[in-house]
């Protein structure tokens, strides 16, 4: 589902017209995105999605028309055109939305557990996820060693997709691998082949297990390729032909149908009618969120304040 | 019994979190050890997990907040010096302060932010950073010069459903008493005229009004009435009490303590100067700090920043316009 729809998030982009700025897509980080949210319960679990995460996103519970309405920045989706694309989420129903500034996403999510257990709350997990770039952010770092510190039930997973833009990982950070940080912060790690489904499946639950029992955070390092540019804008031709041959450079989505045939999860037919029915579903979405108009800038409140008493008179006029 | 500025932001947290048990404390050595300058001492004790220690993590410390506020919470944040936000600085101008425009999820975090120069403080305890966060929309900044608008602008910071800076200031902490905190507080947003005059008006806030105080007390010695505005909240900031202040005087100097370029008291001379040019006799001016980073030793420091006696320099300038 999630690869449909941001292929048809790709075609828009490249048609024109609907989409407002960028598109960023997650071929290829599908498996181990939905295998980290498919483990949360909705309701009851926080949920912080990054820039790859439409599988995740679904897999939570996220209505796919909001995807198309925060992508064409409709006045009736939850980010009203104020924010766009990726940035979206409901905070107060356990998805808050992400900022550009890339790691700062994980302190938001333990404050939310934080906050959950000073309330008495206990049986509850946040995850959130983080690329190989943003690990080198001192945001990513403060967060990571508070939530260690105050054994937050927080579950990391770090999408390494060997590169940042286009900076490769040799040039982002000297450990021999990112799953080693844990050990410095005092959490678990686990490293999982994020091309697996079923492994990242399996490891995501264990993971979530963990945090839930109590064990304190949880990071969860795959390694995969990001099958497509940083966004629709970028080509990755800095990404070597011989690194796609790679392991991690196979398709999760292939990976995934192996293995669903491989343990006869569903047969052939299923397969192509949940397609099929994933392609209808995109459709009225992108109809519905087409239909609903632009924002309009004279009936916008322009107030940054939820308490108008204490907005700045002469800044209004 | 006298209170002073710094018991009052005390109290004021032991109110709040008597009235409300979604108010929590968070920031370095809060806990037990009462914080660097006891802002919270006592309080510990008083309030069991709910003043809570945070490692030294200004980014985290305030992510952590804006997470706490949108699960209802009303988190303060103390920073140990004003100077150290700017290691939290994105998460106070990017996450918290774009919380409610972008989700419609209010953000109620308190920031406090021991501002403000000292003897002896240098240059990296001593900044005033109202000015940098007063930029940003979405968030609140308020500047009490006095100790009841240290409790009372406290008590209403936190009770607000917007991230709110609180600016207090270092060296009134222990210079500053007061007899009682009374009632009946002016609300945020509301300026007070603090000493009324007819030759010249001098708009302040913080430290900075009691040096404007004791420049008006010395001129009007030499028969110079001098009226002094105190902002008490630099954003949302009160433009028509300062315009109503000129429209008696016909001068205008603004006296802050931050850096000169940009930051309030351009943005008070820029407001009069376009919405009350006419009331103007003279031209509208400014006295901040120097230009250069906060000195350390004293003597370098008393001329760093604004003084009465440099303010007296100043208005006798704009008097004899």
């Amino acid at each position: 589902m999630a690869r449909l729809l941001e292929e048809k998030l790709s075609s828009l982009y490249r048609a024109g017209g609907k989409i407002v700025g960028g598109v960023y897509v997650s071929r290829g980080q599908e498996a181990f995105s939905a295998s980290l949210a498919s483990q949360l319960t909705t309701g009851k679990d926080v949920y912080g999605p990054l820039i790859r995460d439409q599988a995740g996103r679904l897999a939570f519970g996220e209505n796919p028309v909001v995807a198309f309405q925060t992508f064409f920045g409709s006045p009736a989706g939850p980010m009203r055109g104020r924010d766009g694309n990726v940035h979206r989420g409901e905070p107060r129903e356990g998805i808050p939305a992400m900022i550009s500034h890339l790691g700062s996403l994980v302190a938001v999510v333990c404050g939310m557990l934080m906050a959950r257990r000073m309330k008495g709350v206990t049986d509850c997990v946040g995850a959130t996820s983080i690329g190989d770039g943003a690990t080198s952010t001192g945001s990513f770092h403060e967060a990571l060693n508070t939530a260690a510190v105050e054994k937050l039930p927080l579950v990391i997973g770090v999408a390494n997709n060997q590169f940042a833009y286009s900076t490769p990982n040799d040039r982002q950070f000297a450990c021999d691998s990112l799953v080693d940080r844990a050990i410095g912060y005092g959490i678990d790690g686990f490293e999982v082949d994020g091309t697996d489904l079923a492994a990242c499946l399996r490891t995501f639950q264990h993971a979530v297990a963990r945090a839930r029992a109590g064990h304190g955070p949880q990071m969860v390092v795959g390694s995969l390729l990001r099958l497509a540019g940083h966004g629709e804008h970028d080509d990755a031709s800095y990404i070597p032909d011989d690194l796609k041959k790679e392991h991690f450079g196979r398709d999760c989505l292939e990976v995934a149908r192996e293995q669903i045939s491989e343990h006869q999860w569903a047969n052939v037919e299923t397969l192509t009618e949940w397609e099929n029915e994933c392609r209808n579903i995109i459709d009225t979405c992108v109809q519905q969120a087409g239909d609903d108009g632009k924002p309009d800038p004279y009936s916008e409140d322009w107030s940054p304040l939820a308490n108008k008493n204490l907005l700045d008179g002469y800044l209004l006029s | 019994m006298s209170i002073s500025y710094l018991e009052a932001i005390r109290d004021a947290q032991a109110k709040v979190l008597a009235d409300d048990p979604n108010v929590f404390i968070y920031g370095q050595d809060v806990g037990s050890f009462g914080g660097a300058f006891k802002a919270t001492k006592g309080l510990h004790d008083e309030f069991p997990g709910r003043i809570i220690d945070s490692p030294i993590s200004e980014d985290a410390m305030v992510g952590m907040a804006v997470g706490a506020a949108i699960e209802g919470m009303r988190p303060i944040i103390e920073m140990q010096f004003a100077d150290f936000s700017t290691a939290g600085f994105n998460q106070i101008v990017n996450q918290a302060a774009t919380l409610f425009w972008r989700t419609r999820t209010p953000c109620p975090i308190t920031i406090r932010l021991p501002s403000g120069g000292t003897p002896g403080s240098g240059p990296f305890h001593s900044q005033s950073m109202e000015g940098i966060y007063a930029q940003y929309p979405g968030l609140v900044v308020v500047t009490p010069a006095t100790v009841e608008d240290a409790y009372h602008l406290l008590v209403q910071a936190v009770q607000t459903d917007d991230p709110v800076l609180f600016c207090e200031h270092k060296y009134l902490y222990y210079h500053l008493k007061a007899e009682e905190i009374g009632g009946d507080p002016l609300p945020i947003g509301k300026a007070r005229i603090v000493r009324s005059g007819t030759n010249a008006t001098v708009v302040s806030y913080s430290a900075m009004v009691h040096e404007c105080l004791k420049a008006a007390r010395l001129l009007s010695e030499d028969g110079y009435e001098i009226e002094v505005v105190d902002l008490r909240s630099v954003k949302p900031m009160d433009t028509d009490t300062i315009l109503g202040s000129v429209a008696r005087t016909g001068r205008l100097l603004v006296v802050g303590e931050s850096f000169p370029w940009g930051g309030v008291a351009a943005e008070v001379v820029a407001r009069v100067t376009s919405e009350g040019f006419h009331l103007l006799d003279a031209p509208p001016q400014r006295l901040c700090s120097k230009d250069t980073p906060i000195p350390f030793h004293p003597d370098l420091w008393a001329v760093h920043r604004p003084t009465a006696n440099t303010v007296v320099h100043a208005l006798r300038r704009l008097v004899g316009f």
